[in-house]
C-alpha cells in the first residue's frame, strides 16, 4: 500500500513540467530522459546532456533536505527481476524513441500522436505486467 | 551556457521526481495496479507535467529560436510504426516489473540503494544493446 498523495504528486509534476518547459525555451531540446542518456556517449552535443543527467540526483538530494519523507522507498523486485526490468526499460525506450518523460510529459504536451500512442502502449503493458506479477502468481 | 541551463533544469527535474514519489518503485507499481491497491497519484504527476510543458510549447511557437541555441530540435517522425509500438510495449513491461523508468532511477541513485544502481546498470546495458543493433543494421543489408 502507498498513500494517495495528490498534492505532492501535482507539485512534483509541475516542477517536472517547468523543467521541460525551460529546457525547450532555453536550449530547444525535448526533456526526454532516455533520449538524453542515449546521447551521453555519442560525439557531438555531450556537455549539456551530462549536465542535465548530473542535475537529476542533485535535485533529488536538494528536495530530500526539504522533504525527508522522500527517502522512504520500497523495492519489491529481486535482483534478477531488476536486471530484466532494466534491460527492457533501456532497450525498449530507445527502440520506441522515448519513455515516460519524452512521450508522457513532453509528447503529450505538444499533442504528438506518436507520443499518445506510445504512452497508451506502455501504460497498458505496464498494467498487464503488474497484474500478472501480483495477481496471477509470479 | 547551454550546459549551465541544462544543469539547472536537471536539478528542477530531479527535485520534481522525488516530490512526485516517482523515485519510490512501490508507488509506481501501485499506480499500475488498477485491479489492486491502486494509487492514482501518478495521474497528477503526468497531468501537471504535460500541462506546464504544453504552455511552453505553445508559447515557443512565437519564437524564431530558443534563447541559448540556434534551433528548436523538434522530433520529425510522425508515423506510428513497429519500433514505436514494440519499443513502448517492452518499456512498459520493464516499467511494471521494476517500478523504475529512466529519470526516477537516475535521480533515485542519491537514496543510496544497491537495487537502484543494479537497475541503472542494466538499463544502460539495454540502451547499449539497442545502439549495437541499430549500428549493425545501418552497415548491413537493407531489408
Amino acid at each position: 500500500m502507498t498513500e494517495f498523495t495528490p498534492y505532492s504528486a501535482l507539485g512534483g509534476g509541475l516542477l517536472i513540467g517547468l523543467s521541460a518547459a525551460l529546457l525547450w525555451l532555453f536550449n530547444g531540446r525535448i526533456a526526454g530522459i532516455s533520449g538524453i542518456v542515449g546521447g551521453l556517449f555519442q560525439p557531438g552535443d555531450r556537455p549539456w546532456r551530462w549536465a542535465f543527467i548530473a542535475g537529476l540526483p542533485l535535485g533529488a538530494w536538494l528536495m530530500l533536505q526539504a522533504w525527508p519523507t522522500g527517502s522512504q522507498i520500497t523495492v519489491e523486485a529481486g535482483p534478477v527481476q531488476l536486471i530484466v526490468a532494466g534491460l527492457l526499460v533501456g532497450y525498449g525506450s530507445r527502440l520506441g524513441s522515448g519513455c515516460t518523460s519524452g512521450h508522457g510529459v513532453c509528447g503529450l504536451g505538444r499533442f504528438s500522436l506518436r507520443s499518445l500512442v506510445a504512452t497508451i502502449t506502455f501504460l497498458t503493458t505496464g498494467m498487464v505486467s503488474v497484474f500478472l506479477l501480483r495477481h496471477l502468481g509470479g | 551556457m547551454q550546459w549551465l541551463a541544462a544543469l539547472l533544469v536537471g536539478v528542477l527535474f530531479g527535485a520534481g521526481l522525488l516530490l512526485a514519489g516517482m523515485t519510490n518503485p512501490a508507488k509506481v507499481i501501485n499506480f499500475l495496479d488498477i485491479t489492486g491497491a491502486w494509487d492514482p497519484s501518478l495521474v497528477f504527476v503526468m497531468g501537471g507535467g504535460a500541462t506546464v510543458a504544453a504552455a511552453a510549447f505553445w508559447r515557443a511557437k512565437g519564437l524564431s529560436r530558443p534563447l541559448l541555441a540556434d534551433v528548436f530540435a523538434l522530433p520529425t517522425r510522425k508515423q506510428i510504426d513497429l519500433p514505436l509500438l514494440l519499443g513502448s510495449a517492452l518499456f512498459g513491461i520493464g516499467w511494471g516489473l521494476g517500478g523504475y523508468c529512466p529519470g526516477p532511477a537516475l535521480a533515485g541513485l542519491v537514496l543510496g540503494r544497491s537495487e537502484t544502481l543494479l537497475f541503472v546498470v542494466a538499463m544502460l546495458g539495454g540502451m547499449a544493446l539497442h545502439r549495437l543493433q541499430s549500428g549493425r543494421s545501418k552497415t548491413g543489408p537493407k531489408l
